[in-house]
């Protein structure tokens, strides 16, 4: 079976998938990430789906599970590049994806997981200098 | 109504569902459609293909490539030996399921096509028919 590779940058883990995963993929890259988040103390999860061209209920329920574990573990997650034909197709299927955060591409996607460790940050220590 | 070619394939395992996604995905391209229509084509045929391993027990499908002389389109037929479906109103609602699924599965196939059938009794498996015509929203 194939496995997905996840990269640690930082205090974030990065996911780019590039091929179409089979269910048991999907579920095996789920445990993989949520076991990472902790192993690394990670905050921060990108999924890039840039190369998908279908991504269906199963897959939509897995990225829409890991952000929800993420989030529990203390990490936030943020999907990036979905192709605009798989964003028509999924509303169109009934998932919305709620609670998964989105950005357009990779650049942006970190930008917002930066921001959000800042605010978190700013919120457990409103006196502290800022220094960007 | 022209059927220009046709193809069985065996839908028993997960790996045999991505091998469905990447069949329908050709054919949907040899067809002419859109990319938009592509995907959601091939989006609905992922749905039913996983519905028949999770709830049928596997089966098969077959794909045609239609022509009625002013349409192309594209017909894919989904077949298990399954329990059937008692109560197909249920089955097309969204968040039903008696799986562990999300239950958008057969309605946000049924969305996703332009022809949807089903024919199924309990107990004689479980036919649906989805059709995609190129060019209809």
């Amino acid at each position: 079976m194939e496995r997905i590779p996840i990269l640690k940058m930082g205090r974030c883990l990065l996911v780019s998938i590039q091929v179409d995963m089979d269910d048991r993929t999907a579920m095996t890259l789920q445990d993989d990430l949520t076991a990472q988040i902790v192993k690394h103390h990670a905050r921060g999860v990108l999924i890039d789906i840039s190369s998908l061209d279908v991504v269906d209920s199963f897959i939509g329920r897995m990225l829409a599970n890991t952000a929800a574990m993420a989030r529990i573990l203390d990490a936030d997650t943020v999907v990036v590049g979905m192709q605009p034909s798989v964003a028509i197709t999924l509303v169109e299927l009934g998932l919305s994806l709620k609670g998964v955060r989105s950005a357009l591409d990779v650049e942006r996607g970190m930008e917002l997981l930066r921001k959000i460790a800042n605010d978190q940050a700013e919120k457990a220590d409103p006196d502290a200098d800022q220094e960007e | 109504m022209q059927i220009k070619k046709s193809e069985t394939l065996s839908v028993r395992s997960s790996a045999e569902v991505v091998g469905v996604r990447q069949a329908v995905r050709k054919w949907a391209i040899e067809v002419g459609f859109s990319l938009v229509e592509q995907t959601k084509v091939v989006t609905a045929a992922s749905e039913l293909a996983r519905n028949m391993i999770d709830y049928g027990g596997g089966g098969a499908m077959r794909m045609e490539a239609l022509d009625d002389g002013l349409r192309r389109g594209l017909r894919l037929h989904f077949e298990d030996q399954g329990p059937g479906i008692p109560d197909i109103p249920a089955a097309l609602r969204d968040g039903f399921t008696t799986g562990g699924g999300m239950g958008l599965g057969l309605g946000g196939a049924k969305r996703l096509s332009n022809e949807f059938e089903i024919r199924t009794a309990p107990g004689e498996g479980t036919h649906i028919t989805i059709t995609r015509w190129k060019g209809v929203s």
